[in-house]
C-alpha cells in the first residue's frame, strides 16, 4: 500500500510541477512575444490542456501525500510540526498552500483570461495579473517544499 | 525595487532564501 501510494504522489507530483514550471519558464515568456493570433490560439487549444493536467495533478498530489501520512499514523504530527514530523510536515504545509493557490487563485483567475467566464477586459487584465502572482507564488514555494520533501527521510541526516 | 515575482531569477532567489529561513525555523523544531 505504501509503494503504490508514494508512487501516487510523485507521479501526480511530476505532472503537477512539471506544468507549473512549463507555465512560469516557458509559456509565459512564448506568450509574450507572441501575435495576438497566436496567442488566441494558444488560449484555445494550448493552455486549457495545460491547465487541466496542471489542476488535476495538484489535487492528486495532494490526496496520494495525505493518504500516505496517514498510512503512516504521522498527518497530525506532521501538520502540527512535532519533533522529526516537522521536515515532512513544512513540505505539507507549502505544498497544502500550493494546492489552495492553484484551485482557489491560479483557476477561477484563469477561467476569466481564458473567456470560459465573461469578464470585462479590466477584469481579464487583474485576473491575469492575479493567476502570475499565484503561479510565481507557487513556484517559488515549490523550492522550500522539494527541499523538505526530498530531505524528510532518516537517511539525509540534514535534520 | 519591484516584486521579485516579476521575473524569473528574482522568483528563484526568493525560493532559495526562503528555503534558508525555513531550514532554520524546522532545525529548531526537530
Amino acid at each position: 500500500m505504501e509503494s503504490l501510494l508514494a508512487w501516487g504522489h510523485y507521479l501526480a507530483g511530476i505532472t503537477w510541477i512539471g506544468i507549473l514550471y512549463y507555465f512560469n519558464f516557458i509559456q509565459v515568456p512564448f506568450l509574450k512575444v507572441v501575435t495576438p493570433e497566436t496567442k488566441a490560439e494558444a488560449f484555445k487549444h494550448l493552455v486549457p490542456n495545460a491547465l487541466w493536467w496542471f489542476r488535476w495533478g495538484a489535487l492528486f498530489t495532494w490526496v496520494f501525500g495525505a493518504a500516505l501520512l496517514m498510512n503512516q499514523h504521522r498527518m497530525g504530527s506532521a501538520f502540527l510540526l512535532q519533533g522529526p514530523d516537522a521536515v515532512i510536515g513544512m513540505g505539507a504545509w507549502l505544498g497544502t498552500i500550493m494546492l489552495l493557490n492553484v484551485w482557489g487563485i491560479i483557476w477561477p483567475n484563469q477561467k476569466k483570461v481564458l473567456g470560459l467566464k465573461e469578464a470585462t477586459p479590466e477584469e481579464k487584465a487583474k485576473a491575469g495579473r492575479m493567476a502570475l502572482l499565484a503561479s510565481r507564488t507557487n513556484t517559488m514555494l515549490s523550492i522550500p517544499m522539494l527541499f523538505f520533501m526530498a530531505n524528510s527521510g532518516h537517511a539525509s541526516g540534514l535534520f | 525595487m519591484g516584486n521579485p515575482l516579476d521575473t524569473i531569477s528574482g522568483t528563484i532567489t526568493a525560493g532559495f532564501v526562503l528555503t534558508v529561513v525555513l531550514y532554520g525555523l524546522v532545525k529548531m523544531l526537530v
